[in-house]
């Protein structure tokens, strides 16, 4: 497997994953064989349809979701061999902030309890120095600390509520986090917002982000590079820039053109996305975008693209990419 | 111009709520003609939706709607129940967001299809059959006399979304209510339904409309749009003209919170700060000025109503309204 290296160590390393669920006595194969690094510091975006695999890359990365095969190296350490306690010490380092805000804060908790809750867990058992933390974060999302730690969720908006699910994932200080659809629930106006204070924490933290989203245009203002996966493959990795200029896989090529553009001179093109995505459980032989893709022939029903460095790192797992 | 086929007057819609009456809608006025598309765009709870529940009469039993809506001659809101009844489904259709929640998840795809199309039109059952697998091939469903027998779990949720088209087009109506029909689908799926809508419409010089909170679906696609904020229609145009020349600093500032594929990696977006005012609390001055980058006293005082701007069909409800001249910004 080639490595795809973009700077000398990557704080994240996930070397050919393999996820897959049971359902019934049949398999879904929802994760087969990525591998992709993380520098610090930067953000990966990934991007695909519904069922292509993406959230349970995430959630596969975090641990949550255990995998069959392939390694998860974390600042050096393999996250997939750990358990117990030292993964419980490790989960302090890397975060998850998921698409629905308000489904992911317990309703009947108060906001301070529900942002200082990461660090009980954490074992700091001063009570001081949480609310020092609780505030420290809350202000740093914009929120008044003294108004909303003694309020409710369902007092807040939904922009307001991933305000206090980032504040959250803020508080122990973590170096890592997987953001799954942050915004896709939010209205265009506060999705702007909410976007913006993305990128603040992360300059102010110093973080390293898993952007995980639908949406393209969303996933290139955040991302200094951007995967894109099709039923549990990556099919093209690059700079974001580069890949939304060029696109090497047809798939990109094809979910860009798709996008709808709130431009009334740029007619849509008609019908470029044929057909629907194949089932994870019985995905295609060969490269699994074939069944779709205008470009398809013999070989790639017979033979698994690897991906190929195809400009300087810009990546396509692709038998006929596009010039 | 040809009268028009549905004409919304002074349609004002309240909700009854603990914290006091809510203005879902505060007094729309728009007009569509047959074979034309009116795109509705607005973030959510901003009435898009209570407004087409008002031209279907599908509101909560609650709720307090005042205003005419005409539809083809006859006013929907004084008519009989069972004339409406009779209008819904045939002349008048609908296609929902969802579409696992409004397709009958216990009856098979041929069933739900037929009994429409047996309600409405006086067909047999091998007659509605044949049409039934007429309209699924129409839609764009494989092997349509298959697809009868099957139920909605087993299809996609494009395929799903298809067939709630397929329903909504059995009966040749007069205007077609989408409401968010793509939101819930992938992008290339989304680029299918929205294509499959635009056939069909022209095909049939079927009056359409589009809800929508995303801008860029109906760029494309919409004769008309009109934005609604906060229970209002706050800017009305012809497509082109609204992105070219928009004169509401709401649009404005909707249009350039959206994340562009042009822009580069790491550019802050302009995001409207605030959010939406409460519906239930009464509002004196113009619903957007407390996020509004223009705004002055006058603003929070008076309500703007919407004026005609230089081209025709174009209206603006704004004190200050920007690109009113070419090349000078207010």
């Amino acid at each position: 497997m080639m490595q795809l290296a973009v700077r000398p160590a990557p704080l994240l390393n996930v070397d050919n994953l393999v996820v897959e669920y049971g359902l019934g006595n049949k398999t879904v194969h929802a994760v087969s064989g990525v591998s992709l690094q993380v520098a610090r510091g930067e953000t990966l975006g990934l991007v695909g349809e519904s069922g292509c695999g993406k959230s349970t890359l995430g959630r596969a990365v975090l641990q949550l979701r255990r995998a069959k095969s392939g390694r998860v190296m974390f600042d050096g350490e393999d996250l997939t061999a750990m358990e117990g306690e030292a993964l419980r010490r490790m989960r302090r380092r890397v975060q998850l902030i998921f698409q629905d805000p308000i489904a992911s804060l317990n309703p009947r908790r108060r906001i301070g309890d529900i942002v200082a809750e990461p660090l009980i867990i954490a074992g700091i058992k001063d009570a001081a120095e949480r609310k020092r933390r609780v505030h420290e974060v809350l202000s740093a999302v914009g929120l008044d600390p003294d108004l909303v730690v003694g309020r409710l969720p369902h007092e807040f908006s939904g922009g307001q509520c991933q305000r206090i699910c980032i504040a959250r994932s803020l508080v122990l200080n973590p170096e890592f986090i997987v953001c799954d659809e942050p915004v896709s629930a939010l209205d265009v106006s506060i999705r702007a917002q909410i976007l913006n204070l993305l990128e603040e924490m992360k300059a102010r933290f110093g973080l390293t982000l898993l952007f995980i989203a639908h949406d393209l245009a969303v996933v290139k203002a955040v991302s200094d590079r951007v995967a894109v996966m099709y039923l549990g493959r990556l099919c093209e990795v690059g700079p974001s820039e580069q890949l939304f200029a060029r696109p090497a896989h047809p798939y990109t090529a094809l979910l860009l053109q798709a996008i709808p553009l709130p431009d009334p001179d740029v007619r849509p093109a008609e019908s470029v996305a044929a057909g629907e995505p194949p089932s994870p459980i019985a995905p295609p032989s060969g490269c699994r975008f074939r069944t779709r893709c205008p470009r398809a022939d013999q070989r790639c029903s017979a033979e698994i693209p690897e991906l190929r460095e195809v400009a300087p790192g810009q990546f396509a797992a692709c038998h006929h990419p596009l010039a | 111009m040809s009268a028009p086929l549905l004409t919304i007057e002074d349609v004002a819609v309240e909700l009854p709520t603990p914290r006091g009456n809510l203005r879902a809608v505060d007094h729309v006025d728009l007009s569509l003609e047959a074979g034309r598309t009116l795109g509705i765009v607005g973030e959510s709870g901003c009435g898009k939706t209570m407004l087409s529940r008002a031209v279907l009469q599908l509101l909560p039993k609650k709720a307090k709607l005042t205003g005419r809506v005409m539809f083809d001659g006859q006013d929907l809101v004084r008519l009989e129940p069972e004339s409406l009844r009779r209008l819904r489904g045939r002349d008048l259709a609908v296609v929902f967001q969802d579409p696992m929640t409004s397709l009958n998840p216990v009856l098979t795809i041929g069933t739900q299809l037929m009994e429409t199309i047996q309600e409405h039109l006086e067909l047999d059952a091998p007659a509605a059959k044949a049409r039934s697998i007429e309209l699924l091939a129409a839609v764009g469903i494989p092997a349509p006399e298959q697809r009868l027998a099957q139920y909605p779990h087993q299809c996609s949720g494009g395929m799903r979304q298809r067939i709630a088209i397929a329903i909504a087009l059995s009966c040749e109506p007069k205007l077609l209510i989408a409401d968010e029909p793509t939101t819930a689908l992938d992008v290339t799926i989304q680029a299918q339904i929205l294509d499959l809508l635009a056939r069909e419409q022209r095909r049939r010089h079927m009056a359409m409309i589009i809800i929508t909170h995303d801008l860029g679906v109906v760029a494309g696609r919409a004769d008309e749009v009109a934005v609604m904020y906060a229970g209002r229609v706050v800017e009305r145009a012809p497509t082109q003209a609204l992105f070219k020349r928009m004169h509401m600093p709401y649009t404005e500032a909707l249009l350039a919170a959206i994340p562009k594929l042009e822009t580069a990696p790491h550019t802050p977006l302009p995001a409207i700060s605030g959010r939406p005012p409460d519906p239930t609390r009464p509002l004196k001055g113009c619903s957007f000025a407390p996020r509004c980058n223009y705004a002055t006293g006058r603003c929070h005082e008076a309500k703007p109503v919407l004026t005609s701007a230089e081209m025709p069909g174009h209206l603006y409800a704004c004190f200050h309204p920007i690109r009113m001249t070419e090349g000078i910004e207010a």
